[in-house]
């Protein structure tokens, strides 16, 4: 299974699975992503960082395409996506895993896991799923939103690894968790990301972001006005700080 | 001969299997009028009109072209079907940012169309359409003469109404459906093709209407104005039920049918209105509707 | 797609420009308004011009809920031809003099608003809408089976009668210039009403309505109160007609007529002060034409419908207003 997502990177290891740059956003009128500049390379994580509204949430959206309007350029594995509608992006292998974890109360666990269709060759099978949460397996016939949050989440991140999508866009999916459910979620990350899954992870905590990611960009008004190696997050703490405003 | 409460069983039997009829159609037309509000948010007044365009695709085949009443069944749901797939994508389709009124208005435009070019071209007197053979004559049950086709219609619709039920409920169609109903972003955002999934599903409902009218059409008279008189009564069956569960929808038409049925015998003046005295009630009672979600 | 947050509300209110006062504008083209009703009837027939007068004050009515309240009801012909029935009842078999016939059929359509609005009120939006329509057919089938309604052939042979037991409205000329006056007065009132500190609250209301509850105001009190104002002043243009006409049918009751009245604001323009006005006439003259070619009136209505919703959503007032850069 891994071998099938090594096959279908791009040829070319060293360019980008995703670019992005001068995306500009809006909400309704309201003028939100002022030039959003970064870029993804295959097999990556890279987290956003940033205060509340500095655009992050948008930022996936964006790429998704579920914003209202959007200019710039984003481009997925080769492919301008930034006319395209948001279906025609998810089939080039985009995953989304949405802040709110969209999970459908008129659907049993089971079917939230099947809805998303395969739009590559190469996802997990269900065993393989339900193998990695457990929980899910148990509770497939219940309504999915009878599911705890941290279920939640792990049924929001499952269902798009059945789908074979190569990027996975994560929108803060530690937010409000219990910390064991947290570590778990972080292990699934890691693990994801041995198997060659490249990750968009959104995340007020750097603490967790850390112990996943392999970059971070700091988001503040819109832009993307830093970027920090993992390794180097230790040393910029301070910097780090003040960004967050903590 | 046997009484309740002054009532022969004949003529209490009888009006109730004509409630139950009746219901059969407020049935297939509120679920077919719920499933379209819940994916597109609009209320379809057009489908009346459609209701009424089934029974007159029905006429047309038998008396234009010598298709019988069978033909009928398959063919005009899927030719007013294909008609509303055309509406949705023409013209519907450009309402979805709007205020959802919109829609009713824009449906309430094409019914007035719809009715006005039928009126137009054969009159409103009303044509007869023939009971088919294999389905004339009937049963002498211990209390009352039940006809074929009568008892055929009730099933019929019963049937239809369940697997209605079943497919949104139980197949992958009916899943997509439901999750788009609730959020279609991020269905879309998934790589489901949303548009594609509303027009079809516009285009069942209107089906459905269209295959009660194709029912309808030996019963009643197939005329213009037929879909205008049930439509009304229809909302206000969706109002009573509330439009937030398919069981819900069919289980309140079918009882309201009978309740209508029951007012004919017993106190036949206000058999016209009970429908819409209940509706009264239950705006006072529980304003969401008898299985509806708040608000 | 389907989701509901980014939706525009139907008749959102229209930009006003800065630094005008739009109603030294509006006085002005009230008082137009006038001088126009003095000098119409030279050359038009009195009653067609009474007819479109009905009309458009049954259209300002009811745009009064759906462009200043927010509310689409698809039953304002319950109220407008029940008062036609009490007015030409009151009249005819009570003997009573116009303008008291004219009262009692505004006073049922008071009553009625009041039940009815108390009920649809309860829901909103698209519910509302289908509850005000099935309520109304209520009120049609009530109409039909009644006996003091005269069923299918209605009441007719309604005496205009002595307005004030002395001035004999017998010449279409007399009657019309109460029919200018009352219209005039309606108008008046309507206006006065959205430029209230209550139309205040209503404009709030429709913008936003969990916010003008946030802000303590009891929002159904309001909606019930501009529902029952819009009911009455629908009757009296109900009760006015049937006088006119000398007739009350099963026509002004019926579910086309809730239709026809919507689509006379939704011409002129939803949400704006004269708009009702124009669609009424438009309309009117229009039906009038056409009325040899039977069918295809209904046929050109449910066009005129769709393309106003399609293309032209602001009216013919709304459009002027844009272009001028004032609200109209």
């Amino acid at each position: 299974m891994a071998d099938a997502h090594r096959a279908a990177a791009p040829r070319d290891a060293s360019a980008p699975l995703l670019a992005i740059e001068g995306l500009e956003g809006w909400y309704g009128e309201s003028h939100v992503l002022h030039g959003v500049t970064f870029d993804v390379r295959p097999g990556e994580v890279v987290t956003l960082l940033g205060r509340n509204g500095a655009g992050k949430t948008t930022t996936l959206r964006a790429i998704i395409g579920i914003l209202g309007k959007r200019r710039g350029s984003i481009v997925f594995d080769g492919v301008e996506t930034i006319g395209m509608p948001s279906r025609l992006i998810a089939r080039l292998g985009v995953g989304y895993v949405p802040e709110e974890r969209g999970i459908f109360a008129s659907l049993s666990v089971h079917e939230n896991l099947m809805l998303p269709p395969r739009v590559k060759p190469g996802g997990m099978s269900v065993d393989d799923i339900y193998a990695l949460f457990p929980n899910l397996r148990e509770r497939s016939r219940s309504q999915g939103t009878k599911l705890s949050g941290g279920e939640q989440q792990m049924l929001s991140i499952g269902r798009i690894l059945r789908t074979g999508a190569k990027l996975i866009l994560l929108d803060e999916p530690t937010e409000g968790l219990a910390p064991v459910i947290v570590q778990q979620i972080g292990r699934t990350l890691q693990r994801l990301k041995a198997e060659g899954y490249t990750t968009v992870l959104v995340e007020q905590n750097f603490r967790f972001a850390q112990t996943v990611a392999d970059r971070h960009f700091v988001v503040e008004q819109g832009r993307v006005v830093d970027m920090i190696p993992n390794h180097d997050l230790d040393a910029n703490l301070g910097k780090l700080h003040a960004y967050l405003g903590v | 001969m046997t009484t309740i409460f002054g009532v022969s069983v004949q003529a209490l039997s009888g009006q109730l299997l004509l409630g139950l009829i009746n219901g059969s159609f407020y049935a297939m037309l509120s679920l077919g009028l719920a499933i379209i509000f819940g994916l597109l948010n609009v209320i379809n007044f057009a489908h009346g009109a459609l209701y009424m365009m089934g029974a007159f695709v029905a006429w047309i085949l038998l008396n234009e072209l010598g298709l019988g009443y069978w033909w009928a069944l398959l063919i005009a749901p899927l030719a007013v079907g294909l008609f509303g797939a055309l509406l949705e994508r023409l013209l519907l389709a450009r309402l979805y940012k709007l205020d959802h009124l919109y829609g009713l208005l824009l449906t309430f435009g094409l019914a007035l169309i719809i009715q006005g070019l039928f009126r137009q071209h054969y009159g409103s007197s009303g044509l007869p359409y023939v009971i088919p053979p294999e389905l004339s004559g009937g049963q002498r049950l211990p209390f009352m003469f039940l006809p074929n086709y009568r008892a055929w219609v009730v099933a019929a619709s019963l049937v239809i109404c369940l697997s209605t039920w079943l497919l949104i409920e139980k197949t992958k169609l009916g899943a997509y459906l439901r999750a788009a109903t609730e959020n279609p972003t991020l269905v879309g955002a998934f790589g489901v093709n949303v548009p594609l999934l509303i027009t079809l599903t516009y285009a069942f409902g209107v089906g459905l209407a269209a295959l009660a009218g194709v029912l309808a059409a030996p019963i009643y008279s197939v005329n213009p104005a037929m879909g205008a008189d049930i439509i009304i009564v229809v909302f206000a069956v969706v109002v009573i039920g509330g439009m937030g569960s398919i069981l819900g929808s069919i289980l309140t038409g079918f009882g309201l049918g009978l309740v209508e049925g029951l007012t004919k015998v017993f106190y036949p003046e206000a058999s016209s209105v009970v429908i819409f005295v209940i509706m009264a009630v239950v705006l006072l009672a529980k304003p969401s509707g008898l299985f509806g979600r708040s608000a | 797609m389907a989701a509901a947050h980014d939706a525009t509300p139907i008749a959102a209110a229209r930009p006003a420009a800065e630094g005008v006062d739009p109603k030294a504008l509006h006085r002005r083209i009230m008082i137009g308004i006038v001088v126009l009703l003095a000098l119409l009837p030279l050359g038009v027939y009195p009653i067609f011009l009474m007819k479109v007068l009905c009309f458009a004050l049954f259209a300002l009515a009811f745009n009064l809920l759906l462009g200043f309240g927010g509310l689409l009801s698809f039953g304002h012909a319950a109220y407008f031809g029940m008062a036609g029935y009490v007015s030409a009842y009151a009249a005819k078999a009570w003997g009573l003099t116009p303008e008291l016939a004219i009262a009692s059929g505004t006073l049922a359509a008071t009553a009625l608003g009041l039940a009815f609005g108390a009920l649809a009120i309860r829901r909103q939006g698209i519910y509302f809408a289908m509850i005000t329509l099935a309520l109304a057919q209520m009120v049609y089938f009530f109409s039909l089976q009644a006996r003091f309604t005269g069923g299918e052939d209605g009441i007719q042979g309604v005496p205009r009668g002595r307005l004030f037991g002395l001035i004999d409205l017998s010449d279409d000329r007399v009657l019309y210039a109460v029919v200018a006056v009352i219209f005039t007065a309606g108008m008046l009132l309507i206006y006065r009403v959205i430029h209230s500190p209550f139309g205040q609250v209503l404009k709030a209301i429709r913008e936003n309505e969990p916010r003008a509850i946030s802000l303590g105001y009891r929002v159904n009190r309001y909606k019930l109160a501009v529902f029952v104002l819009s009911a009455t002043l629908a009757g009296v243009a109900g009760s006015t007609k049937a006088i006119v006409f000398q007739l009350a049918s099963l026509t002004d009751v019926h579910w086309s007529m809730s239709g026809e009245v919507v689509l006379m604001t939704l011409v002129g323009g939803m949400g704006t002060v004269f708009g009702p006005i124009v669609g009424a006439f438009v309309m009117i003259a229009m039906e009038s034409y056409l009325a040899p070619f039977g069918a295809w009136v209904t046929i050109i209505q449910g066009c005129v419908f769709v393309v106003c919703v399609l293309t032209f959503r602001d009216g013919i007032v709304g459009m002027l207003g844009r272009i001028l850069r004032r609200p109209l």
